[in-house]
């Protein structure tokens, strides 16, 4: 019949010239200017009626600063402030990274056996339903701060990641597990071949929830060991900050780690996207 | 074992070829305590397209996955002529894997035996030239329509030569056009490859138009209760379905498929 099917050919022309593989990145951005124009002009007019609201009123910088005075701050401040970005920043990717490894690694274990899945899970959802801020003054008490706050982001990570991916690896096609019995395929190659890549979207999910997760621990965790942080991540630069009144610093370190949680989430999502689009229907383009 | 059972007519060898493989007495109940089948004796007779054919419930899935070792019968016996034959399956839907192109999925059954890529290529290039898409072989699945998916699992299937291909209606969920150009595929396909099929279908039509042997089965318990031969040249055309042969045998096969739904009472 060779591929002469005009039916069938139509429909892949059809498909592939909504560009799979090609030009991918233009999926992740809008593509007419109306559709971020308007959110960044509404961006900006909010931090515009922030900045005359405060003029306006004469509303002195101790109880809100303009800004315009927290970016200076941030110029300011920066060589105090970058050098706590990058504790807070190497804590949370070391946390969140840990946290995928041991995640990972469990979830292929359970789904080796349900008895292990059993007996294990019971503590990974009571690490998980306990929140992080009760934790937090224990750990402090038997860690050293800096590990402290690593393993606080670490447990909040773990678990998001932990059950998506046990999910993924148990959702893959039984008719593809049964296509590789006919094969005779070995544990191994089934979990290679099938249940990773099965696993991969889940996986991307909870990942991104638990990056976002493990700079709230983090941050959670040196708010909690306070002056004990012994000047380290930005979040004890918002206590110290705190103390001492200085509220355009407090809230430029609060900028910083606003902007550090987009940063993740967007490394992330695009991650999510360079690994899926060609094949998952979650990185699809809509109405493609 | 014992000869007394051949009375059945399921087990008539066709046109004398060689036995492949013999079911004898093969009772199926599931955990749940289902009888999917009932002491069901069938013979498949090297290189035949044996079409089972019957309502739901009566086991001919069943049937397939204990052929493809897919699952124990829980009595009888299940003998082979040869050790270990290679076996191809193909499912209802066309299970391929997502993530992969054409040809990976094409090469998954080789890759699974520890075949590189490179030394796999000329396999994959054949089977995917047999079903017509080695144009598409760097094309994910998502990006074909649903009678290109089926025949990239096809080709899945034959990549490893099989002796035995198994199909559990796998044409069931494509559209009639769709449905009759893979067909005539697989009717040209299995005469160059000489394979044995045996192939699950609800639909007369369909069984007729491809087989060279019909069993006809019933529901609860499951069994063979007729068998027909279709004896019509095994390359056939569109023409074959405006035959007095074709049509004969389909009455017949009609007859004896509501003849094994009348004994179901559940019906």
């Amino acid at each position: 019949m060779s591929a002469a099917d005009p039916i069938d050919m139509r429909s892949h022309v059809a498909d592939s010239a909504a560009g799979p593989g090609d030009r991918s990145w233009r999926r992740l951005v809008p593509h007419r200017p109306a559709e971020y124009v308007l959110p960044v002009a509404i961006f900006v007019a909010a931090v515009l009626a922030w900045e005359a609201v405060v003029r306006l009123r004469g509303i002195p910088p101790y109880i809100l600063p303009t800004p315009s005075l927290i970016f200076a701050t941030l110029i300011k401040d920066w060589p105090i402030l970058s050098g706590s970005l990058l504790v807070t920043l190497r804590t949370t990717l070391l946390a969140l990274g840990l946290a995928v490894v041991g995640s990972v690694g469990l979830a292929i274990l359970f789904v080796q056996s349900k008895w292990i899945e059993r007996s294990f899970f019971p503590f990974a959802v009571v690490l998980q339903v306990t929140p992080v801020v009760s934790i937090a003054p224990l750990l402090l008490i038997y860690l050293e701060p800096g590990t402290a706050v690593l393993v606080c982001a670490f447990l909040v990570a773990f678990f998001p990641i932990l059950s998506n991916t046990a999910l993924g690896l148990a959702s893959a096609d039984h008719n593809l597990i049964e296509l590789m019995e006919l094969y005779r395929a070995s544990r191994w190659q089934q979990l290679v071949r099938l249940r990773l890549p099965s696993a991969l979207p889940y996986f991307l999910g909870g990942l991104r929830i638990g990056g976002g997760l493990a700079l709230i621990g983090a941050i959670v965790a040196e708010i909690a060991a306070g002056s004990a942080g012994q000047g380290s991540g930005l979040a004890f630069r918002i206590v110290e900050a705190g103390f001492r009144l200085n509220i355009p610093r407090m809230f430029a370190a609060l900028a910083l780690i606003s902007l550090t949680g987009i940063l993740i989430y967007v490394v992330l999502t695009v991650l999510n996207h360079f690994l899926l689009h060609r094949w998952h229907d979650s990185a699809r383009k809509r109405g493609a | 074992m014992d000869d007394a059972l051949d009375l059945s007519p399921a087990t008539r060898s066709t046109s004398g070829r060689d036995l492949l493989v013999s079911l004898r007495d093969v009772s199926k109940t599931f955990d749940n305590g289902t009888t999917a089948l009932s002491r069901l004796t069938l013979d498949v007779a090297e290189g035949e397209f044996l079409s089972l054919i019957g309502p739901s419930g009566c086991g001919k899935s069943t049937a397939l996955r204990i052929l493809a070792g897919l699952t124990e019968a829980s009595s009888g016996s299940l003998a082979w002529s040869v050790e270990r034959p290679e076996i191809g399956f193909v499912f209802q839907e066309p299970t391929l894997m997502p993530w992969a192109s054409v040809l990976d999925n094409v090469w998954l059954p080789l890759r699974l035996r520890h075949v590189s890529r490179r030394s796999a290529a000329d396999r994959i290039e054949e089977a995917l030239a047999m079903v017509g898409l080695w144009k598409f072989a760097s094309s994910y699945p998502r990006e074909l329509s649903g009678g290109m998916k089926m025949r990239v699992s096809i080709a899945r299937a034959l990549v490893l030569k099989p002796r035995l291909l198994l199909m559990d209606e796998p044409f069931a969920a494509l559209d009639e056009i769709t449905r009759f150009r893979l067909n005539n595929d697989l009717v040209r396909l299995k005469a160059e490859l000489g394979t044995t099929v045996v192939f699950v279908t609800h639909s007369v039509y369909e069984s007729v138009y491809l087989s060279t042997r019909i069993a006809v089965m019933a529901a609860r318990p499951g069994r063979v209760v007729d068998a027909i031969d279709v004896p019509a040249p095994p390359i056939r055309t569109e023409e074959f379905r405006a035959t007095q042969l074709y049509i004969d045998t389909c009455r017949r096969a009609s007859q004896a498929l509501h003849g094994a739904m009348a004994e179901d009472e559940s019906l």
